[in-house]
């Protein structure tokens, strides 16, 4: 702070100075005097050094309007031609900015230790002749950065031999660059140069969080020019995460190195071949015992064939013997995959993921890892035809999550086999077939009772109606749908009739023949009544033919018998009936399909003929009842008496055939009593 | 009461007496001749009428029991729902058929033995009920309860008539609710369409109550009476035992007897075969006819809805 505060005093010290005596010192002509002599040299340090100054030069340069003293400022008050070497020009008395981040730059604190081979103002902007930096001719103007840096950091120099530059190569690899290319082939000076990068005066190692190339600030760097890079790159990494969170995210030189950005992309960064020194080991083992070979084939075959080990493992560090020692945290997918990685947050997955419950699946769990494949891949755990088994894994009874589960619904993966779904995709092998994820969403599952789930009753018509879209359109047009009707009873949706998981062919007798039951679990009335009438029994008897709620009512657009578009309306139901009795008239559809004979004030007719019917049947079966049992005892009296006689006979017969004699039958008295 | 008097004695009053040879004492060979009741179209008939009656009701209950489990077993045994329909009109033609030949056999009863109208409608053994049909009915009533005899009865008693005009009565009532139901589309041109709903209760109902009385109240009164048990044969064999016909329808067999008209009635019995084979058609027909009836008490009494 102390030095700040000299610094600045001194300086507008000496800034009045100058102000209040502009001619006290000598002038520039007084300079120049001497200075003019081409052969005006010094020695210095055993070197003979030139101390011409070209008065055509300076008068050029941004500082020609300048006196000689606005930088030479200890040769005021100086007897000329002043004996003893000037004090070395200090720029930061009027650059004091870039003085300061110069002096705390890596080239600034090699000048401060005492470094011979530091660079300082002079090195790279040059003396009497500093050029504006817009100026082509300027020492520092784009088009000659790289070489002016490249004075020092080319191979074979000094700086690069003897200190530690970890880069090779730095001037060849740019040059050949695509930031190389189009400056120097291309000339074009907004390509990036060395500057850009490192800066100008506040070079930093990239270890220095302060640094423009640190990881944490390399993203900034970047998109200084490649401001919409994110766009380009992922549209789903939004710009802010990229730079706020860029420890989380793979920095842009782990895929475009630097000082070898090339025009092409890096399928395989430098860093996977480090990793694979170690992975490529059969028996490498973490410390819990697991194996921790990868699988180059796996790698080169799975979708992410083009992303580099340290994009998805981004905490690995470089500059570390082992880059992957630095790592803390498992593998997000978000860094990429954001808008899904939002889905699985508010899943109940998610959820019980941010809880810790290990029985959470993550991504691997269900997308694998090294060998991640994309969904219309066959051999993808989450193709199609894979992704029921995939969620057996946890829902199959039994299983983990079906331990959880609370709900009514049971027998998942079984009872989905055999629905029309899972016969179309496992038997029929249709993969555009509705699997688990086509209704529960691969990511963003939640259970029905949450409003936001696609299997919530409020959402399930456009869940279903993502394939089922004509359907759909009926259905919302229905007196079922809660858009027509205005109820705080539960309206039925498409499961309430064709349940969940166990979904049947409607053309088949099984539906057929259960409808009415699903129908009357809400019509309970209307139903049974139904079952009273020739329909209904016939029903019960396994005839499918038979005219069922929806033949009549209609399937998805059921409306009000009220409503003139309802097939029963009055213009509608003849035709309605034709459809099986293709002679059906106006009076034919007179006939009561929901007639009950229980209600003498809706059906009287059939009220007192069914008590009519009855009372004949209680009558006849009372008096004849009454008759043959009044009859009983008199007709087993007269069947003992019968038996009697017939035993007599016996004996009278077998006394005749031991009698012989007699020719007359024996005479027994006639006559009834 | 009395025994009847033996068959063979009465008979041999009767039959023509074989002049005696000379010389030789002969024993008469004793005569097993049964009286014919029922001539032979009658017992086809009749046979005709079990087929299709016990045809009719077991798919016509099928569909009126419809929710009991039974009725789904029958209905897929009969081949579906569908072809237990067909069977059902099928059934319910032939008994169509069976009623016009009756008909058309009554006539022609009349036109071969040349007598009135007046004759069959009000003689000795029209079918019509009579005067003495009240009177036999109060006198059976007295008999039942222990105060009076047994009334001597003609060839068709009270009971008998009451049988034959409930079949009349049910081909009328369900024949044409029958018909109704089955040609709904025909009807409703000149009845309203509830009157189906109403031919519904009245086609089942009746149908109830034909079955179950045919079941019960005509199986006990003809076949199963305990001094016939345990079955009385009559109708398939049309042959009665002479004594029977003389315990049971005392009234008849004193008029043929007077008349002289009794030995045109009497027949040979029918082979043993023959006999065997009816009893089995006929316990077939009782036990069907039982199993309905243990059926519908169920649906009506245990599972009715």
């Amino acid at each position: 702070m102390k030095r700040w505060y000299l610094v600045f005093v001194v300086a507008l010290l000496l800034a009045a100075g100058a102000a209040a005596a502009p001619a006290s010192g000598p002038t520039s002509d007084d300079c120049l005097a001497c200075h003019s002599d081409k052969s005006l040299t010094t020695k210095r340090g055993g070197r003979t050094v030139s101390l011409f100054v070209d008065q055509k030069k300076f008068a050029g340069s941004i500082h020609g309007s300048l006196q000689c003293t606005s930088c030479h400022a200890d040769v005021e008050g100086k007897e000329l031609p002043h004996s003893t070497p000037l004090a070395k020009v200090n720029c930061g008395s009027c650059h004091s900015d870039e003085a300061q981040q110069h002096a705390k730059s890596l080239h600034g604190k090699a000048v401060a230790r005492g470094d011979a081979l530091a660079p300082r103002c002079v090195n790279c902007h040059g003396n009497h002749d500093i050029l504006p930096v817009k100026d082509p001719r300027s020492s520092v103007a784009a088009m000659k950065v790289p070489f002016v840096c490249g004075q020092c950091h080319r191979e074979g120099t000094p700086v690069q031999t003897s200190r530690n530059i970890p880069e090779h190569d730095i001037l060849e690899n740019y040059s050949e660059s695509i930031h190389g290319e189009g400056l120097l082939k291309k000339g074009l000076v907004v390509a990036a140069n060395c500057a850009s990068c490192h800066t100008a005066h506040s070079i930093l190692p990239h270890t220095d969080p302060n640094s423009s190339i640190n990881r944490r600030n390399i993203a900034a760097t970047c998109t200084k020019c490649h401001a919409n890079i994110e766009q380009v790159h992922r549209k789903t990494i939004r710009g802010e995460l990229w730079e706020k969170q860029a420890n989380s995210l793979p920095a842009c030189v782990d895929c475009h190195q630097p000082h070898k950005v090339r025009n092409v992309f890096y399928s395989q960064g430098m860093a996977d071949a480090d990793c694979m020194r170690c992975h490529a080991n059969a028996s490498l083992k973490s410390a819990d015992g697991r194996s921790m070979l990868v699988s180059v084939s796996d790698v080169a075959s799975s979708r992410h064939v083009k992303v580099a080990c340290s994009q998805c493992h981004s905490e690995v560090n470089a500059s570390h013997v082992r880059p992957c020692e630095t790592i803390t945290h498992k593998v997000d997918c978000t860094a990429c995959h954001a808008e899904v990685g939002q889905q699985y947050q508010r899943s109940t997955h998610g959820q019980m993921h941010a809880k810790g419950d290990p029985n959470a699946p993550f991504c691997k769990d269900c997308h694998g890892s090294h060998h991640v494949l994309g969904k219309h891949n066959p051999e993808s755990l989450t193709f199609a035809t894979n992704v029921p088994d995939l969620c057996a894994k946890c829902h199959r009874e039994g299983q983990k999550a079906a331990l959880l589960y609370t709900g009514t619904e049971h027998q998942i993966i079984p009872r989905y086999t055999e629905s029309i779904h899972g016969k179309g995709l496992l038997k029929s092998g249709l993969t555009v077939t509705a699997t688990c994820t086509s209704c529960h969403t691969a990511h963003r599952e939640l259970p029905a009772s949450d409003p936001e789930s696609t299997v919530n009753p409020k959402n399930v018509p456009a869940t279903c109606g993502a394939c089922h879209h004509g359907i759909e359109e009926q259905f919302v047009q229905s007196i079922h749908s809660a858009s027509v009707t205005k109820t705080n009873q539960p309206l039925p949706v498409c499961n309430d009739c064709h349940s969940a998981h166990s979904i049947r062919r409607t053309d088949q007798d099984g539906f057929k023949l259960d409808i009415m039951n699903t129908c009357g679990r809400c019509h309970g009335e209307i139903a049974k009544t139904y079952f009273d009438t020739y329909h209904g029994k016939v029903s019960k008897l396994g005839y499918t033919k038979t005219a069922k709620c929806y033949d009549c009512h209609g399937a998805h657009d059921i409306l009000k018998v009220a409503d003139p578009n309802s097939h029963l309306s009055r213009a509608n139901v003849v035709a309605t009936c034709q459809k099986c009795h293709t002679d059906a008239t106006r009076r034919f559809a007179g006939y009561l399909t929901h007639a009950t004979h229980h209600d003498p004030k809706k059906f009287p007719f059939l009220f007192y003929t069914f008590w009519g019917m009855t009372a004949l049947l209680v009558g006849t079966f009372t008096l004849s009842g009454l008759h043959t049992v009044l009859w009983l005892p008199r007709a087993l009296q007269m069947r003992r008496e019968l038996k009697a006689e017939e035993a007599r006979e016996a004996e009278e017969a077998r006394e005749d055939e031991a009698g012989g004699s007699s020719s007359q039958p024996p005479n027994t008295p006639g006559g009834k009593g | 009461m009395t025994t009847v008097p033996h068959a063979a004695q009465e008979l041999e009053a009767l039959a023509v007496p074989e002049p005696p040879k000379a010389g030789v004492v002969t024993r008469p060979k004793p005569d097993h001749r049964e009286f014919v009741r029922f001539p032979h179209h009658y017992r086809i008939l009749h046979a005709c009428m079990i087929c299709s009656f016990l045809t009719l009701a077991l798919t016509g209950l099928s569909l009126k029991f419809s929710y009991t489990p039974w009725a789904a077993r029958l209905a897929h045994i009969l081949g579906g729902f569908e072809t237990a329909g067909y069977i059902h009109r099928f059934a319910a033609v032939v008994m169509f058929g069976t009623f016009i030949a009756h008909v058309v056999g009554l006539v022609q009863n009349k036109r071969h033995t040349q007598s009135s109208w007046r004759t069959i409608l009000l003689g000795p053994n029209t079918l019509v009920p009579n005067k003495r049909d009240a009177q036999e009915f109060v006198g059976t009533m007295k008999w039942f309860v222990g105060k009076g005899p047994r009334p001597e009865y003609g060839r068709w008693t009270y009971w008998e008539k009451f049988d034959y005009f409930a079949v009349f009565w049910g081909i009328v009532v369900i024949g044409s609710t029958g018909l109704t139901l089955w040609f709904p589309v025909f009807f409703t041109r000149f009845i309203p369409g509830s009157f189906i709903n109403v031919a519904t209760i009245i086609h089942s109902d009746e149908a109830l109550l034909a079955t179950g009385f045919i079941f019960t109240v005509h199986f006990f009164n003809t076949h199963l009476r305990p001094e016939k048990f345990p079955m009385d044969t009559t109708i398939f064999t049309g042959h009665m035992p002479l004594a029977e016909l003389k315990r049971d329808k005392p009234r008849e067999y004193a008029a043929l007897v007077a008349s002289g008209e009794l030995e045109k009635h009497l027949e040979e019995p029918q082979p043993a075969i023959v006999v065997k084979g009816i009893r089995a058609f006929a316990w077939i027909a009782l036990t069907i006819g039982l199993s309905v009836v243990v059926w519908i008490i169920y649906a009506m009494v245990f599972a009715y809805r």
